[in-house]
């Protein structure tokens, strides 16, 4: 049956185009009702738009022993964030669900209280009530004036995106270890330093107390002792007792370090750069601030009191806050991370996963992706953090790649990927093994752990948890990351929950229940899941090969972009095959490569349990590393690993998406209407504009902004497309014009287009109002020159026609372009008018993808082996010529000007390869004795 | 070589040719390369399709802070460089790369030459001579960067070196001519010659050496010890006065004829035995008025336009520099066989045949041309477009033009120099350069650079040798099977 308002809808268009004002108005109650969030700005699609808070933040509770679960702050700091989330009910949520079984006190069979290292308990519970979604990292920070010693804190991701947090969960993880283990660090320094001064205090309390039992000793020669004089005695004896208490803590504390630190190393460096600080600190100010392990025995400056010897545990004294316990200097770097990671998750889960997977997909390219990456923005964050956090044990890191590289937006927890991390990255367990010997032993004993023990354990967790009733819930807990022992043993926490199998339940539960625990999974960190517990379940099987589909369309994107393998394979097989196009020359051995570890589980070295059949892609990640040490572009493959054992993301999609916000307010002003409300309607979690953020460049914005401006100027320009080639040819392209703005505006969006020389330096010039020089053209391929209508700038002029061999010129205040011609295939596709994309940074992806795809015909052609040297001494250089020339034209599919690009490129690659170290090499100008046209509009 | 004198200074360019380039833009579809041709000079130019020419890629090489006037070739892969700021600078020429500087002078430098190691010595390393303003002549070793000895007791700057190998002695001549041993002791010297001093020396049979000072030609003997004497000495044998103006170049050219050139243009082959004449051209500057030479004169201000500059030669002919042109003299013919009245902008500084009958020519303009020897086909001496082809011959050409072709041939020469590249880089006089059979070819210049020309082709064929060398090393190289 028809209803009205579909009999209205059919015939409005027609009438709207007669009579476009005279529109009868729709029966108020046949109107659709609009988005009920519309009036906030949300979009239908927003995930955020039924939580109370407008994009993730992180908050830090505190289970206070006087007033219970607390929250003490969040990051960022800004009520705006949060909103009227209730973060006192959250706070509680999140401390009731801490496992932690620490437990200082006296043990049995030990005279003195004992600290436990007690290792981080990792959560995620939702509570779907709120709309709220959290990681929760429970820690435990010492106070010796605590009950316990103890004091239980908890950081919180909190997200409205259950994937989010599911999918992201390693690196969340990693990343807040490091929080913790910055702020762990510097508690155990304040921590020892408060229990020197209690020492201090009790031996001075002893001293006093024994001169005082002398005296009384003396003055009473009766024989026998007043109830004063015992009551001294005893007094002094429990001093004594105390003394021994606190040394031994003392002891314990001092010993952590040494045997902890370098194993788990989250932070050394930072440590160690905080020790440096805190070093000067110590000389300069107060040494009761700085906590440093060397100062830990001298502290002259602090002057004992009588204290009493039982410490009082009472309600109203004050304690300490965060920042006391960590000391400020850790407390501050804690920070810093902390907001380091709300940056880092920031935005859309695709979002993240996209541009984790972008980076994962470049860090492999690294023979060609020094051409038109952005180097310096990876480099620079790669150094970064080799110095700041070297030896990073990242058990946690590649399954997260390989849970990225499912980009199906579903919550799974593949248990058997973070197996072949393990696989992966077997420096590093060496390395951490090596350090914590204290966990060798059950790390040797791999296979034989006890399930049963853990089973318990587990059992014990969740039944407290899911008894609890409230509306919590529990979506994953995962013990420490820097325990492979513990870790290990987890593998059996996992399997009476395999991730599928929950999941669903918990959707199930999710649907019924408003208030009730959903313990939807535990996940290990780096659990190694047995292989007859895979058998055991279907679920987890059918799981994995709905992946296999996925990471076969992923495998056949790498064997097509992946340079090293294709390379190496090429030779054999160049001749047959190579009627294909592309890279296709080597897809015929490389899918074999490929293949065999789908089909067939592969053994692995450090595999514990013998045969694990992983997910694919694990085997795909495997696979590739594997070739790049084959294949050898990589001339140290610890060097290659070691760069694997970085999470993607630190590569920093945070960055991009600050400047993404900042672009978003300051829409670029060429992006019409359409574009801005695509722009809207594209992000769904992250609305809140930002202003700008400290750790934001503005890349992200450069790049839209570049995209933007290239976009004009092909839409402008019918002669963009030799002007493109000229740049992507290595002809310096010098843009002549009058306004420095307009000029550099130019410059800016024509860069996207310049091939590198190194990783080190963008050949951009933009803006020059001197001569330029032969030298100018052999550093830059890209300049921006002042027109000077004054007799100067005859001179500039002038060596601009005499060296006009080596230059294209686009003259903007003519509209004149003098260049050689171009009739390829390749600029037109990348650089078409009449294209619909519409964003900037749309098309810069565009740009960039084409770009990929070039680099990859380029690397193909520089590292064919018979391309560039005779296969036998006979051959001469006429026939390798050729050869070239036909591969160039019939495997790469390259025509006329086309060629000279890529073999621009190769000259690039070539220099760059053999360069010792790469980038220090001089740049040489090449040019071809071509004649120029001029182009107008 | 001998430090020959150059002109002083550094002798920017000429900003000649319209200069608008924003119009010109507009206007003209194909650039060239040379400022002067819209003033409709004859300089022949060369658009920027160059097929023949292997330079197409460069290297700018800087080390210098002042105009570099002298390039030695060391061995197959190394040079120096020298110039007015002082300093010695040892390069790569397959690199690019700096391997030593040498410093030690106060001055500019006026000669530098190598002296090559001894066969019997031990000590094998390449030593250089430089001499300096400062008046001091250093001996470098140039594989370690050591100042090997100094001398400092000239009274006058020595302009030129020359190496006996021979007798392992070396000559410097200033003001007068001294004779040095390898340890550097003063063997002989000669008496005050002249306040001009010597501007070119060379070798010639018979212990002899020939002097160019001013307008005379001085035949030298060395007196080596014998039995009798352990003296050195040196003798004046002749002056050789038919110069009628300041002797600018002097060459040997084989074993039986050395040739001068002088500031006016007159270029005389002796016989290098008996010191006569052999035969003299002097018509390099035929007065016979062109059309384009009025123009010419006014824009270029050139007086010593015919000035001989620099000369060399093969087996059959002697190639002059001649103001801004390039003549070709055959040694048997005893006549110009091919010429370019204006080769450059302005005066050639230097030019260097190669094996494949091509010539290089360096000029003040900044330029480096590459050119051809080309017989001339008698058939298709047919009068070609002015402005292009119309500067061969002696002259009258363009007056002529409607002549018979039979009276052209007559006049012709038999060859021409068909320029095939030109080599733009420097934005001011290139003083000389050096040609590797190897690396191609190094230029130097008065703005302070040395750029090394490559064959972009063989280097790209090289980087590729180099890439799957290291691929081999890193054991990363599976052939196929």
């Amino acid at each position: 049956m028809i209803s009205a308002p579909d009999v209205v809808a059919f015939t409005k268009e027609e009438e709207y185009e007669e009579e476009p004002y005279n529109e009868p108005a729709l029966p108020e109650e046949y109107s659709v009702p609009l988005f009920p969030f519309a009036s906030q700005g949300a979009n239908p699609w927003s995930k955020l738009s039924g939580a109370k808070f407008s994009r993730d933040f992180i908050l830090i509770s505190e289970f206070s022993e006087q007033v219970g679960p607390q929250p003490l702050l969040t990051i960022p700091n800004d009520t705006k964030v949060f909103g009227t989330f209730d973060l006192n009910y959250f706070s509680l949520r999140i401390m009731s669900v801490d496992y932690q079984a620490s437990f200082v006190g006296h043990p049995p069979g030990s005279a003195y209280p004992k600290l436990n290292f007690v290792e981080d308990s990792k959560v995620v519970l939702g509570d779907s009530k709120e709309g709220a979604f959290a990681y929760v990292h429970h820690l435990t920070l010492y106070d010796l004036e605590a009950r316990g010693f103890v004091r239980p804190f908890c950081m919180a991701y909190i997200s409205a995106d259950q994937h989010k947090i599911m999918q992201q969960f390693q690196e969340l993880s990693a990343e807040f270890s490091k929080a913790s283990e910055c702020l762990k660090t510097g508690n155990r320094k304040a921590f020892a330093g408060e229990l020197e001064k209690k020492l201090k205090d009790l031996d001075y309390t002893r001293t006093v107390l024994h001169t005082e039992t002398e005296i009384q000793k003396k003055a009473n020669d009766k024989g026998f002792y007043s109830s004063q004089a015992i009551e001294k005695a005893n007094e002094l004896a429990s001093v004594e007792k105390s003394i021994i208490e606190h040394q031994d803590l003392l002891k314990q504390i001092l010993s952590y370090p040494h045997r902890k630190s370098k194993g788990s190393a989250l932070c050394s460096a930072e440590t160690e750069h905080a020790q440096d600080q805190a070093d000067q600190v110590a000389t300069t100010s107060n040494p009761d601030e700085s906590a440093d392990a060397d100062l830990y025995t001298c502290r002259p400056a602090y002057t004992p009191k009588l204290i009493k010897a039982k410490s009082t545990k009472c309600f109203d004294k004050k304690l300490k806050t965060l920042e006391e316990l960590c000391d400020t200097e850790y407390f501050t770097q804690t920070l810093a991370q902390l907001s380091h990671i709300e940056h880092m998750f920031r935005g859309d889960l695709c979002y993240l996963l996209t541009s984790q997977i972008d980076r994962a997909l470049l860090k492999q390219q690294h023979i060609t992706n020094f051409l038109f990456e952005d180097f310096v923005e990876v480099d620079d964050r790669m150094v970064e953090k080799q110095e700041s956090a070297p030896p990073k044990p990242s058990p946690g890191r590649p399954p997260s790649r390989s849970l990225d590289e499912c980009p199906i937006p579903q919550v799974f927890i593949s248990v058997g990927s973070y197996k072949s991390s393990v696989e992966s990255v077997p420096i590093k367990m060496e390395q951490e093994l090596g350090d914590e010997e204290y966990k060798e032993v059950e790390v040797t004993e791999l296979s034989s752990f006890d399930p049963q023990e853990n089973l318990d354990c587990l059992d014990m967790d969740m039944k407290g948890s899911i008894s609890s009733g409230e509306s919590i819930e529990v979506l994953g807990t995962e013990k420490s990351t820097s325990v492979l022992s513990k870790s290990d043993s987890q593998a059996s926490l996992t399997v009476p929950l395999s991730p599928q199998v929950v999941r669903s339940k918990a959707v199930s539960h999710r649907t019924i229940s408003e208030d009730s625990i959903e313990v939807l999974s535990t996940c290990p960190s780096e659990a190694l899941i047995p292989d007859d517990f895979k058998a055991s379940y279907p679920s987890a099987i059918n799981e994995e090969e709905s992946y296999a589909d996925d990471s076969e369309g992923a495998i056949h994107f790498q064997a097509s972009i992946s340079p090293p393998e294709l390379g190496e394979a090429e030779e054999g097989s160049l001749e047959n095959t190579l009627s294909q196009t592309d890279s296709s020359c080597c897809i015929g051995k490389e899918s074999d490569s490929l293949r065999v570890p789908l089909s067939t589980p592969a053994p692995t070295h450090s595999d514990p349990d013998g045969v694990v059949s992983s997910p694919p892609q694990r085997y795909r990640q495997k696979d590739q590393g594997f070739h790049v040490d084959f294949a050898g572009e990589n001339a140290s493959p610890s060097r290659d690993n070691s760069s694997e054992g970085f999470p993607a993301f630190e590569l920093d999609p945070s960055r991009l998406l600050a400047s993404r916000d900042v672009s978003k307010t300051s829409l670029d002003n060429y992006s019409d209407t359409t574009s801005n409300m695509s722009s809207i309607a594209s992000t769904s979690s992250d609305r809140t504009p930002s202003s700008a953020h400290p750790t934001g460049p503005s890349s992200e914005r450069h790049k839209k902004r570049a995209g933007q401006n290239a976009l004009k100027f092909i839409r402008q320009y019918p002669f963009a497309h030799p002007a493109i080639y000229s740049l992507l040819s290595g002809r310096t392209l010098v843009v002549l014009g009058e306004d420095e703005a307009i000029v550099r505006k130019l410059v800016t969006a024509l860069s996207i287009f310049v091939p590198n020389h190194s990783r080190h330096a963008k050949p951009v010039k933009h803006w020059v109002s001197s001569p330029l020089h032969i030298t100018d053209f052999q550093k830059w391929k890209l300049i921006g020159l002042q027109r000077v209508t004054s007799p100067a700038g005859a001179g500039t002029l002038h060596t601009l026609s005499r060296y006009s061999r080596y230059t294209s010129i686009l003259d903007l205040d003519s509209k004149t372009l003098r260049c050689p011609l171009y009739r390829g295939a390749l600029v037109p596709r990348l650089a078409d008018h009449r294209t619909h994309i519409k964003r900037g940074s749309t098309y810069y992806l565009h740009v960039q993808s084409v770009l990929t795809q070039l680099c990859s015909k380029a690397f193909l052609y520089t590292f064919c082996h018979h391309l560039h040297l005779p296969a036998h001494d006979r051959e001469t250089e006429e026939l390798l010529a050729s050869r070239r020339a036909s591969f160039l034209k019939l495997n790469l599919g390259l025509v006329n000007e086309d060629m000279k690009v890529v073999q621009y490129l190769a000259e690039l690659l070539k220099l760059h390869y053999v360069q010792e170290p790469p980038g220090t090499g001089h740049p040489t100008l090449r040019f071809d004795y071509v004649p120029s046209f001029l182009y107008k509009i | 070589m001998t430090g020959s004198p150059h002109p002083p200074g550094p002798k920017f360019l000429l900003l000649q040719g319209h200069l608008e380039l924003g119009s010109g833009l507009g206007r003209s579809n194909s650039w060239t390369c040379c400022p002067c041709i819209s003033q409709k000079s004859p300089l022949q130019t060369i658009g920027e399709e160059q097929t023949q020419n292997p330079y197409t890629e460069l290297l700018v090489l800087k080390a210098h802070h002042d105009i570099v006037r002298f390039l030695v070739q060391l061995d197959e892969y190394r040079f120096a460089s020298a110039g007015d700021d002082g300093i010695v600078v040892v390069w790569n020429a397959q690199t690019g790369e700096k391997l030593l500087e040498l410093n030690g002078h106060t001055q500019k430098i006026t000669a530098i030459i190598t002296f090559p190691p001894l066969e019997v010595c031990e000590e094998k390393n390449q030593l250089i001579l430089t001499a300096s303003a400062d008046r001091t002549v250093i001996v470098w070793d140039c594989d370690t960067g050591r100042q090997v000895q100094k001398v400092s007791c000239f009274q006058s700057t020595v302009k030129c070196l020359i190496v006996l190998q021979r007798l392992d002695i070396w000559l410097s001549g200033g003001n007068d001519l001294c004779v040095w041993n390898r340890k550097l002791d003063l063997l002989c010297k000669t008496s005050h010659l002249s306040d001009t001093g010597i501007s070119a020396l060379i070798e010639i049979p018979k212990n002899c050496v020939v002097a160019a000072v001013g307008k005379e030609l001085i035949i030298f003997r060395l007196v080596t010890p014998t039995g009798e004497s352990l003296e050195w000495d040196i003798l004046e044998i002749k002056r050789l006065l038919d110069h009628q103006d300041n002797i600018l170049s002097l060459v040997n050219v084989n074993d039986l004829s050395f040739v001068t050139g002088s500031h006016v243009g007159e270029m005389i082959i002796w016989n290098i035995l008996d010191w006569t004449v052999q035969a003299r051209e002097c018509n390099f500057w035929d007065p016979s008025p062109q059309l384009d030479t009025q123009q010419e004169i006014k824009l270029c201000q050139k007086p010593n336009d015919i000035s001989i500059h620099h000369f060399t030669w093969d087996e059959e002919n002697v190639f002059a520099a001649v103001g801004r042109g390039l003549y070709v003299y055959n040694l048997q013919m005893k006549r110009v066989i091919a010429c370019q009245k204006t080769a450059h902008d302005s005066s050639v500084l230097h030019i260097a045949k190669l094996p494949n009958r091509q010539l290089i020519s360096c000029s003040e303009d900044g330029s480096v041309r590459i050119w051809e020897l080309r017989e001339k086909q008698q058939l298709a001496a047919e009068p070609v477009p002015t402005g292009f082809f119309n500067m061969w011959g002696f002259g009258r050409v363009n007056k002529q033009a409607s002549q018979p072709v039979k009276k052209q041939q007559e006049n012709a020469p038999p060859c021409s120099l068909e320029l095939i590249g030109d080599l733009i880089g420097h934005s001011s006089s290139v003083e000389m350069f050096l040609y590797f059979e190897d690396h191609g070819l190094v230029t130097c210049s008065a703005d302070h650079l040395i750029i090394l020309w490559k064959n972009g082709e063989r280097e790209s064929g090289l980087r590729s040798l180099k890439l799957f060398q290291k691929l081999e090393e890193n054991g990363d190289l599976h052939l196929a099977v």
